[in-house]
This record gives structure tokens, C-alpha cells and sequence, in this order.
């Protein structure tokens, strides 16, 4: 009992003292600090400016591309487009695509002579799609012992839209490439997609699945 | 002797940058122990060069996290944005690159993202962009593309939005809004007028961080469109997407 009203007395002193104390002078100090003691130490705060170099980033992608498109039904056509990508990391980047194409005949079209399932301008072939990519295998490709290219093999999953038939489908893209870093800016591309909607135009509605193979260029800005 | 150098580099940089490209690279002076030089713009391609601390780079180009720079030595390589945040120029000034920074979560102004979904039973493609007022508070516009299987159309919405707590990884937002939605029926069906209405909604969301600049948002959100007849549609739609913001 005694000694724990001699601990809160003691406290109560060494608070007293603490805050009775100005600012700079603390109870643990060494040196005894007594009020009005100018600073030993003056702080050195040097302002440096923060500059931001001017570094050119070359993040967004864009370029055209060329290829051939099964358009289920419809046959083959010559597909060609143009395509916006923007990196998020070295891994992850979202991509932007237009693509426009000519369907062909049907294998009824063709073997009736005549009939004509659609009109010249219903048989325009276009689409966009917004796509998230991952570049699931980085690394560089080799040409002869003296050449490193760095190269990716990426994979997309994109939705869109696809104008056919007089009708807008909603798409989903699925995707693989492989992009080919020529030199700092310039890409090439090989990529293979898959769109697929749902289409009633040969009367019952089906998921119509049109795959396309294309290359195509790109620089980076 | 450490100016002679850093002169020396500069000066060279330039003699070599001239008939390569117009614009002068940035040299800088390496604070952090060691660079480690890549040959591509990722942490998979192998280091071909390390450069002392103390040593001038110059800044050639930035992809993503990577810098492209050149040593005094004319080694050209690849260096991670992290091994380069405590840079100087020759003059000892602090060099900060561009790039996503933890901070950038609650400091940033403009973002923009494209998100799926359904829309009352219809396919729905979404493109939005949002520009915050202050941290959690945003104004927000979106275009959709809606395909549904006797109709297509579009939607177009403005609105603003709240962002509870936007310092979190993960953080719960709300919205209102107000817009047009013009559908018009399929062309394989027989001929029905299409129409324009006005639109309204109220919507909550959550959305998350994947890198620092980077989220994935997911929303639902309820319209009230607005009909020329008495009875107004109520319509349940939910889109999932990606933001990046700038």
C-alpha cells in the first residue's frame, strides 16, 4: 500500500515536471535542457526540386492488320482491320479492334444459281471488340546467332459487336497471338481469334463460331 | 572527378543521340547500389549489364514499368522503374519518372473502362469514362451497345457517383444517373417502330484493385425507363469490367 502511493506520487511529480516543461525539453534528456536553450541541432530542410524527366512513355499500340475470316456459312473472306492496344504492365493490356470483311455465298446460294439469302450490302461483314490481353509468354526469339527479338504469345478475351446480316450480334472474342518486337516502336503480329454470336439467319438460331487468322504491323507511341 | 565523368557521359550521350534521334535523352546519375540492364522490356529477360551507383545513364524510352537506357559505355538494356526512383541529374536535382504510385489511388482524376453484362435479359457492351471531383466523389458517362433477341439498341447515361472508401483495395461505390435508351427491333423480325426514351438509375457497385492503376468493378444497377404510356418499365441490369485511370 505504501509503496504503490509512493509509485503514484512519484508519477504524478514526473508528469507535473513534463508538462511544466517547454516543448524541446524532455524528461529523458541527458543534457538537462532548461528553458531557453537555443537548439544544438538546426534542422537542414534543403528543398530539392523534383523533376520529371522527359522521358518519351510508349505505352498505347497501334497499328493495321490483314487476314482471312470464316464466316460460319458464308465461306472465307479477305478480313482486314485496324487495332489500338494500350499496356497496363509488361503483362496486362487492353485492346481495341476493328475488323471489316465481304461474306460470300452460302453452299445453297451457290448450288441454286440464283437465290441470294442476303442483300450486297447485308453481307458486310463488320465488328469491333474490346478486349483485356495477357501476355502469357514473354520472352525473345532468336533469328540466326547474332539477332534477339524480344516476342510475347498473348491470349485476349474480348466482347463486342458484329454487324452481319442486317443485324447487330453481340460477340465474344477468344484469342491467341504472338507480337514480334522488330525494333524499339515496330511490332508484327500473327493472331488467330474466334468470334462467336448467336445468329438466326439461316432460320434457327445458332452459335455461330468464325474464326480468323491475320497478321498484321504495329508501332508503339 | 565525379563531374568530369558525368560531363564526359553527357557528352557523349549527345554526340551519339544525334544521328540516331533529334530529341537529347535525359542522362541521370544512379543512386541505387546497383542497375541491372535487361534485354527486353520484362523481369524474365535475362541482365546482360549491371551499372554502379554513382555512374550516368542515359533515359532513352519507357514501356510500362521498363526504361530503356544507355550506359556511358554505349550498352544499351532495360531497367525496372524501381531500381530507378532514386535518381539525380548532373546537377543533383531529384529525378521522378512517370509511373503508377500507391498514392495515385485517391490523387487521380480521370479514368476510363469497358465492362459486359446484362441488360433485362439482353447482352450488353459497355464503354465509360469518369472524372473525380475530389477523392470519392466522381461524374461519371457511359455508352452501351444493348443486343437483345428481338431488339438491339443503345444506351447512353450521365451520372455521379461515390467511391466509400477509396483508399482501400477493395471499396464499395454507388451512382445515379439519368440518360436516353433508343431501341429499335431486330431486322429478321417483322417491322416494329423503334423508340427513344428517357432513362434513369440507381446503381452500386464494388471495385478493386489489381495493380495500382489497374481495377476490375463490378455493378448493378436498376433503370427506370421512362415510357410514353402510363406504366414506366423498371429494368435489372449488372455489368462486370475494367478500369484504368490516368
Amino acid at each position: 500500500m505504501d509503496r504503490r502511493l509512493h509509485a503514484l506520487l512519484l508519477n504524478a511529480a514526473v508528469a507535473a515536471a513534463t508538462l511544466a516543461s517547454p516543448g524541446t525539453a524532455r524528461a529523458e534528456d541527458p543534457v538537462g535542457a532548461s528553458p531557453g536553450t537555443p537548439q544544438v541541432v538546426e534542422p537542414r530542410v534543403a528543398r530539392r526540386e523534383v523533376k520529371a524527366p522527359a522521358i518519351d512513355t510508349e505505352n498505347f499500340e497501334g497499328g493495321l492488320f490483314v487476314g482471312t475470316v470464316s464466316i460460319e456459312d458464308f465461306g472465307s473472306s479477305l478480313l482486314y482491320g485496324a487495332r489500338i492496344a494500350y499496356h497496363f504492365t509488361e503483362d496486362v493490356f487492353a485492346e481495341a479492334t476493328l475488323g471489316s470483311a465481304k461474306a460470300g455465298n452460302t453452299s445453297y446460294e451457290d448450288l441454286s444459281g440464283s437465290a441470294q439469302l442476303l442483300t450486297d450490302s447485308e453481307r458486310q461483314y463488320t465488328y469491333y471488340d474490346l478486349a483485356l490481353g495477357w501476355n502469357a509468354l514473354p520472352g525473345e526469339s532468336f533469328f540466326g546467332s547474332r539477332r534477339a527479338m524480344p516476342s510475347a504469345v498473348y491470349f485476349t478475351l474480348g466482347a463486342g459487336s458484329t454487324r452481319f446480316g442486317g443485324d447487330d450480334h453481340f460477340t465474344v472474342t477468344l484469342g491467341s497471338g504472338y507480337r514480334l518486337l522488330m525494333n524499339d516502336w515496330l511490332a508484327a503480329h500473327l493472331d488467330v481469334r474466334n468470334q462467336m454470336f448467336d445468329s438466326d439467319l439461316l432460320g434457327k438460331d445458332k452459335l455461330t463460331q468464325n474464326l480468323q487468322f491475320s497478321i498484321g504491323l504495329t508501332a508503339f507511341f | 572527378m565525379h563531374r568530369v565523368v558525368v560531363t564526359a557521359c553527357l557528352l557523349a550521350g549527345v554526340l551519339h543521340a544525334a544521328p540516331a534521334s533529334a530529341s537529347s535523352a535525359e542522362s541521370v546519375v544512379v543512386q541505387d547500389p546497383y542497375l541491372e540492364l535487361h534485354s527486353g522490356p520484362g523481369r524474365g529477360f535475362p541482365v546482360t549489364q549491371v551499372v554502379d551507383r554513382g555512374a550516368s545513364v542515359e533515359l532513352l524510352r519507357q514501356r510500362t514499368d521498363w526504361i530503356k537506357v544507355r550506359t556511358g559505355r554505349d550498352h544499351e538494356g532495360w531497367v525496372n522503374r524501381s531500381q530507378l526512383e532514386r535518381t539525380l541529374t548532373g546537377d543533383g536535382d531529384e529525378v521522378r519518372l512517370p509511373g503508377p504510385t500507391a498514392e495515385a489511388r485517391t490523387e487521380h482524376r480521370w479514368e476510363a473502362g469497358v465492362g459486359a453484362g446484362d441488360f433485362d435479359g439482353a447482352d450488353v457492351v459497355t464503354v465509360a469514362a469518369s472524372y473525380a471531383l475530389n477523392d470519392s466523389l466522381y461524374l461519371r458517362a457511359d455508352v452501351s451497345q444493348l443486343f437483345g433477341e428481338f431488339s438491339n439498341g443503345w444506351l447512353g447515361t450521365a451520372g455521379i457517383g461515390h467511391i466509400f472508401m477509396p483508399q482501400w483495395r477493395v471499396s464499395p461505390f454507388v451512382g445515379i444517373g439519368a440518360g436516353w435508351v433508343y431501341v429499335e427491333p431486330s431486322a429478321t423480325l417483322v417491322e416494329a417502330p423503334s423508340r427513344s426514351n428517357q432513362a434513369a438509375y440507381a446503381g452500386a457497385g464494388l471495385r478493386g484493385y489489381l495493380s495500382n492503376r489497374f481495377l476490375l468493378q463490378a455493378e448493378y444497377r436498376q433503370y427506370l425507363i421512362f415510357m410514353d404510356t402510363n406504366d414506366n418499365e423498371v429494368i435489372n441490369a449488372w455489368t462486370v469490367g475494367f478500369t484504368h485511370f490516368f
